[in-house]
């Protein structure tokens, strides 16, 4: 096994399942305490290291969880609709299964962005929901993750589920910046001058260390979760493929 | 090649729709009670009525159109049609763009022509209504061939309608927000400008690439 | 940035309720998501081989 590790890191190589398989289960409990010392140090400078707002109080904080997950979100359905792409493009099953793995862990941090989002609204501006832009494009992007998960899951044919999955994300991707300005475009007309309620303070160094520190806790999180849940994905497909048998999960 | 694809689809498609009328009549049923049920929940006063009309005019119409889309390929892939028609011309672009023409012409079309009545009953000036006209001669296209393109991807598929809806609804969302826009700008009395040239490239934009897409959706689905 | 106690961490400022909200749904969720894979995976892998 581990020869054939050292052997070769072309990129194709891991394109096959089974060698996949086997280095993300390698890799797994590395981003896992990747992800818990991150998150730790980016806690720790966000609520012992930066000073109290002036104007925002205390309620601020919340920015170090709502800014991450509201990036993560973003990120996480380009790179699923790239992965997508990639397996319809190339055949690539590997690929397929990365983009369903993703979908899920995208639309959690959708709805954390939502929710915080939420909460922070009500003591900063007085009420739980404001349809300022962010916000907005926040819950649309929700909308378009649950539309590639019902997709691929109502498509029994696996081939044909990913491949329809797959030109439903690249039409999303396309999608989102038009949905985002249009969104934008329609905040300002419709509330004149409107302070976005997801207005974050003025930034201090600490903030921003904290924020970066919590993003990357969040991006090795996503990497961590995707690949045990595409681990689980192979596992199910390929079921019945002696490969699978004589391997350690 | 692909102009008599196009045609024959689209002449095929309407003569199917003049033998069932009443099914072509639906969408603008569908239409008329869902927009008069919001004067009767929100209220009859009419500055309320003035102000919600134009999103609630544009949402009916959308969900309008999304409701009859699903028809426009499930009786041919039930007979087998569809297949038919896939094999015979070299590129699904002529039928897809077909069902699209058809879609509007029987459903966006009729919209566009009854929307002043309702107009009317919401109170709306006669700018405005001139106003949700001209948006919806554009806007309704735009949801004929995201709709298409949402029936080609969940063609054949349990709860396609439903399905289709939670994936092509964000996608209109921009034609709603520049479409309604119009008309409240107008009733509003500042200019709807900004609004139809977005519109219109939205329009522009969508009809070049939908279709594309829709093909490509229409070979997944009958591969 | 110094608390004078744990009870002024807690009260956050009197908008505990909104901070330690957020922070305990997100925490909440990133327990519960990974459990769930994981129970995915193991289900998946103690189904392997019953075919072949």
């Amino acid at each position: 096994m581990t020869s054939t590790m050292q052997a070769n890191t072309r990129f194709f190589t891991f394109a096959s399942p089974p060698r996949f398989y086997a280095l993300a289960g390698k890799l797994i409990p590395w981003l896992w305490i990747a992800t818990a010392l991150l998150a730790y140090a980016g806690l720790y400078i966000g609520f012992f290291e930066a000073p109290t707002d002036a104007t925002q109080g205390d309620a601020y904080r919340i920015i170090f969880i709502h800014v991450p997950a509201a990036w993560m979100s973003m990120l996480l359905y380009m790179v699923m609709a790239f992965w997508a792409a990639i397996g319809w493009a190339f055949n690539a099953r590997l690929a397929s299964m990365v983009a369903r793995a993703i979908a899920p862990t995208g639309a959690m941090f959708t709805v954390i962005a939502l929710w915080s989002g939420a909460l922070w609204g009500k003591p900063t501006w007085g009420t739980w929901w404001v349809w300022d832009a962010r916000l907005t494009s926040e819950l649309i992007l929700l909308f378009l993750y649950l539309g590639y998960m019902a997709l691929v899951n109502a498509i029994d044919d696996i081939r044909r589920a990913d491949q329809a999955g797959a030109l439903l994300a690249v039409i999303g991707s396309v999608n989102v910046p038009i949905i985002y300005f249009s969104v934008k475009w329609w905040n300002t007309l419709h509330q004149g001058a409107t302070i976005s309620a997801t207005a974050a303070p003025k930034m201090v160094a600490t903030m921003l260390t904290a924020m970066l520190l919590m993003t990357l806790a969040c991006w090795a999180y996503a990497f961590a979760v995707v690949f045990t849940r595409t681990r689980a994905i192979i596992a199910e497909r390929e079921r019945d493929a002696k490969w699978l048998s004589g391997v350690s999960p | 090649m692909t102009a008599p694809v196009f045609s024959a689809v689209l002449v095929r498609d309407l003569r199917l729709a003049a033998r069932r009328r009443v099914d072509a009549l639906l969408p603008l049923a569908f239409f008329a009670v869902a927009v008069s049920l919001f004067p009767l929940g929100v209220g009859p006063e009419p500055n309320t009525l003035r102000q919600i009309a134009p999103g609630v005019l544009w949402v009916c119409a959308l969900l309008a159109a999304m409701l009859s889309v699903t028809q426009l390929y499930a009786g041919d892939q039930a007979d087998g049609s569809l297949e038919q028609m896939l094999l015979a011309g070299g590129s699904a672009l002529p039928v897809a763009f077909a069902k699209a023409v058809s879609h509007w012409l029987l459903t966006g079309l009729p919209l566009v022509l009854v929307a002043p009545l309702f107009g009317v009953m919401f109170d709306l000036s006669g700018r405005s209504i001139a106003a949700l006209c001209g948006s919806l001669v554009l806007g309704t296209p735009i949801l004929s061939l995201l709709g298409n393109l949402g029936a080609a991807l969940t063609l054949g598929v349990r709860n396609g309608a439903v399905l289709l809806i939670l994936l092509i609804v964000p996608l209109c969302i921009p034609a709603l927000i520049f479409g309604s826009g119009a008309v409240s700008a107008v009733e509003t009395g500042s200019s709807a400008r900004g609004h139809f040239s977005l519109l219109g490239a939205l329009f522009i934009a969508t009809g070049l690439l939908a279709p594309l897409a829709t093909a490509a959706a229409l070979r997944i689905a009958t591969e | 940035m110094t608390w004078g106690s744990a009870a002024e961490f807690f009260a956050m400022g009197g908008y505990g309720f909104y901070v330690w909200g957020s922070f305990g749904v997100a925490a909440a969720c990133m327990l519960v998501e990974p459990l769930l894979v994981i129970r995915r995976h193991r289900a998946a892998r103690s189904e392997t081989g019953e075919n072949s």
